[in-house]
């Protein structure tokens, strides 16, 4: 053998072990994304052929997605992922462009852009959570509502009485609030009131026990009082001694629908309306007495409940939204934006015609990435709905849960439901890929 | 002969010393080395307790108890352990629809000849039957709860001048009546849908008794049969009337159960009574600054047509899931009335065992719901805990999503046609 044959021989051998190394590197490399994409594969593999059994491990063929497409309520729920995929990633989306246009132009701008941004930190249960006390209906509790409490008080304060009503029907009726007597009175008589649902401690402290006053001349007297007596005592709709006059209401004596003369009640609960013409007047309790506080609005009932989802997701992602799109206006080429503005381009023109198109791949990826996140959403639906009104709010995801784990132990629907969000999620996910690619 | 008998007092002591130990010792078998696996719902303070019961086990037989809280989903969790070859000794189930389904796939051992003997001295023959499935014993009910107390606020009351109301009449009066004084009636925390579902489980106890009952949980009987008819009737008259719910229907359906328990109690009181059950007296207590046992007391659920002391109630049993001498003797234990009295001293246990002396309760309420439970003519499970899950527990369909409609359209006639399809879909 030559030093010649020799020397390729060992190349050869060399090689030979440098094939060995590189299978080995590769498996090495390989091996654990290997394992976890079984894994992945696995699962859906699962899923789908689960999806075909029913709760009890009975195969039912297709029985489970005819269920998806027939029940009512799942219909709700696909209805309402609808919604979502139609409003929420174009909300999210065109709200982060704006704001992260904005932002670039102002001094603040890291720090406000942090501020949008910590939402996403937060978990979104704690976040549903903390969404769910704010549309909370007690002003007390609701942010939301304290906030249209404020309003509203100082536009129509509630009244001193709020609430109370008529004890008995016999002479008056509630009208809009107010409270009228049935029939017209006639000056120098008197028009009593006995009002109930009026708490004795809310009762200002200057009332006294009622006193009946006597008729006047020239006018219409009478007495409006509290009509409770502890233990059911007395009766109702009489004066009795020991109840108690309520002060401060306006008494207002009114002819065709116009006030003539008007008086407040003493502490004693009488009033006395003078300087009335000889005639008829219907004699009305004003309506700002009884004035209720502003309740709150159930931001959480049927009516209001998708889009108040809809708010809260869109308050926890649109940092997300911004970040990715600032990112990519920083790289934007600035030569670009300065010529365009020496060629006298306004600045929605140079949004509209530089900033916009030099964005479209990352505003691409933030818009599908918000497609296949709202598809997925479950975690506010479940927090922030009442379970009242869950049925009305319900997504996809939400009934996969309830069905596999929240009281049906149906894993059979279960995984219809899952097999079918990943067919939805599927094309989206693809395209993102392809463009991907594309751009390589 | 002095000597003799001095000797013979002496020893007749050291017997009477050593012997009541000893006599004590031999009831339970000594364990030491033994590992006893448990499982239950209970956690944080629940946890605490239920530990010193286990302590307590321990100190009499030497044996080590583990004790795994799960927090929630007990079938999934336990379904799981029993396929991987692992089940625990000892679960505590907080339904008899578990026990039932656990025990018909073979997950449970019967008890008859551990504990059969105390079970029959201790309980009321409701709860072997509940603990029973098809003949054969395989559950003690450890802990329970009485879901027929009405909570309300002493101060209103006494405000107003009433009585406490052992009537349905009586009830509704004492309503108006708060109702005239300026306060709304009834908080009901129908966001939790299990508590309008209470409410209608205690009137039909009382209006067509307990055959009936059983009858609509096995749905012998349809939900539009004229007696759940009536029951709605009665149902109506506190949950269709909007002004008599404290936030009305709105509010009603967005409170859950906590949210609405305390507000007879809240500053100032946005209602006067609550139906609940006897563990709110935590919300209660935690959420408010009322003082339970002053300011907020509750009375039994009303009488309606002259029906005898009823309890709606819930419960928890345990049930043994492997055969070794540690399980056998720990499920003997919580049959024991002093098993329960260590917790029930602790405050946070109703016990159904009759043999709990009533005076080991930390507080009256406490004993008074325990009183209740013990001497109820009527006891009957939690019907939707009973049906179908599908139909029972499952939210916004059967009858938890039929009940929250029911406060929103108290029509009868829809919400029984509504639950009876539910039903005929789940049974």
């Amino acid at each position: 053998m030559s030093a010649r044959t020799k020397g390729i021989a060992a190349a050869q051998m060399g090689r030979r072990s440098d094939r060995k190394r590189n299978r080995l590197a590769t498996i090495l490399f390989l091996g654990p994304a290997a394992l976890i994409l079984g894994l992945l594969v696995y699962s859906i593999v699962y899923t789908v052929g689960r999806s075909l059994f029913d709760a009890y491990g009975g195969f039912v063929g297709i029985a489970n997605y005819k269920r998806v497409f027939t029940e009512p309520r799942m219909l709700v729920a696909v209805r309402n992922n609808a919604i979502w995929v139609a409003i929420v990633p174009a909300a999210v989306t065109s709200l982060g462009l704006i704001f992260a246009v904005l932002t670039e132009r102002i001094r603040w701008s890291s720090a406000f852009r942090m501020v949008m941004f910590m939402p996403l930190v937060i978990s979104g249960l704690a976040a549903g959570v903390t969404f769910r006390f704010m549309y909370a209906g007690d002003p007390n509790v609701g942010f939301m509502n304290a906030v249209v409490q404020k309003a509203v008080h100082i536009a129509k304060p509630p009244g001193l009485y709020p609430g109370a009503r008529l004890s008995v029907d016999d002479f008056a009726i509630a009208v809009d609030g107010a409270f009228e007597s049935k029939s017209p009175v006639a000056v120098g008589q008197q028009a009593n009131f006995a009002m109930a649902a009026i708490r004795p401690a809310l009762v200002p402290e200057n009332a006294t026990e009622l006193s009946v006053p006597a008729p006047v001349a020239d006018g219409i007297s009478g007495v409006v009082w509290l009509d409770f007596l502890s233990g059911g005592r007395g009766t109702r709709g009489q004066p009795d001694p020991g109840k108690q006059g309520l002060p401060g209401i306006r008494v207002e004596a009114v002819k065709d629908g116009k006030v003539v003369g008007a008086a407040y009640t003493q502490n004693d609960g009488t009033y006395t309306i003078t300087g009335l013409a000889p005639g008829e007047y219907t004699i009305r309790l004003s309506e700002a007495s009884f004035r209720q506080p502003f309740g709150g609005y159930y931001w959480l009932g049927r009516d209001f409940i998708i889009p108040a989802l809809i708010i809260a997701y869109i308050w926890i992602n649109t940092g997300f939204s911004l970040m990715m799109i600032g990112a990519g206006l920083s790289a934007i080429n600035r030569d670009l934006l300065e010529a365009a503005r020496t060629e006298g381009a306004n600045e929605w023109q140079v949004f509209r015609h530089i900033t916009v198109p030099s964005l479209m791949p990352v505003v691409m990826v933030v818009f599908v990435r918000a497609i296949i996140s709202v598809l997925k959403i479950f975690d506010l639906v479940l927090v922030i709905a009442p379970e009242s009104v869950q049925a009305d709010a319900t997504v996809l995801a939400l009934e996969m849960w309830n069905a596999a784990f929240g009281g049906m132990n149906d894993h059979g629907l279960g995984s219809a439901l899952a097999t079918i969000l990943f067919l939805l999620i599927l094309p989206v996910m693809l395209s993102n890929i392809r463009r991907f690619r594309l751009e390589q | 002969m002095k000597l003799n008998s001095r000797m013979l007092t002496l020893v007749l002591a050291l017997l009477v010393i050593f012997a009541v130990p000893v006599a004590a010792a031999s009831e339970w078998p000594n364990l030491a080395g033994e590992t006893v696996n448990v499982i239950a719902l209970w956690s944080g303070d629940e946890q605490r307790s239920f530990e010193a019961v286990l302590a307590r086990f321990s100190e009499l037989t030497g044996a080590q108890v583990v004790y795994s809280p799960t927090p929630d989903n007990m079938a999934t969790v336990l379904g799981t352990r029993v396929e991987g070859g692992n089940p625990p000794d000892i679960a505590i189930l907080p339904n008899p629809g578990l026990v039932k389904q656990f025990a018909r796939r073979g997950f449970l051992v019967p008890i008859e000849e551990v504990t059969g003997d105390l079970v029959d001295k201790y309980y009321a023959p409701v709860w072997r039957e509940l603990g029973s499935v098809d003949g054969e014993l395989y559950g003690v009910w450890y802990k329970a709860a009485n879901k027929s107390v009405v909570w309300y606020n002493t101060n209103i009351f006494a405000e107003v001048g009433l009585e406490v109301p052992t009537t349905w009449e009586e009830m509704i009066e004492a309503a108006e009546m708060i109702d005239f004084f300026g306060i709304t009636p009834f908080s009901t925390g129908g966001g939790s849908s299990w508590v309008l579902t209470d409410w209608f489980e205690n009137i039909y106890l009382r209006t067509a008794g307990p055959e009936m009952y059983d009858k609509l949980v096995e749905h012998e009987i349809s939900w539009t049969d004229p007696s759940v008819i009536e029951a709605f009737e009665y149902l109506k008259q506190v949950l269709g009337r909007a002004d008599w719910l404290a936030g009305g229907v709105e509010g009603t359906l967005e409170a859950t159960h906590p949210q609405g328990i305390i507000k007879p109690f809240l500053d100032p009181p946005q209602a006067a009574m609550a139906y609940g059950a006897d563990f709110s007296v935590s919300a209660i207590q935690t959420e408010t600054s009322a003082v339970v046992g002053v300011d907020a007391l509750f009375f039994p659920f009303p009488s309606i047509k002259g029906s005898p002391g009823a309890v709606v109630g819930g419960g928890d049993a345990a049930v043994m899931m492997k055969d070794t001498p540690g399980a056998r003797a720990l499920i003997r234990f919580l049959a024991t009335p002093e098993a329960a009295e260590i917790w029930a001293a602790r405050g946070g246990l109703t016990s159904p065992n009759q043999g709990v002396d009533l005076s080991v309760y930390p507080n009256e309420i406490a004993a008074a719901s325990a009183k209740a439970l013990q001497e109820a003519e009527w006891f009957r499970f939690d019907l939707s805990d009973l049906v179908p899950q599908e139909f029972g527990s499952t939210a916004g369909t059967g009858m938890r999503g039929g009940f929250q409609e029911f406060v929103r359209n108290p029509d009868i006639e829809a919400i029984t046609s509504q639950l009876e399809k539910d039903a005929q879909k789940a049974y």
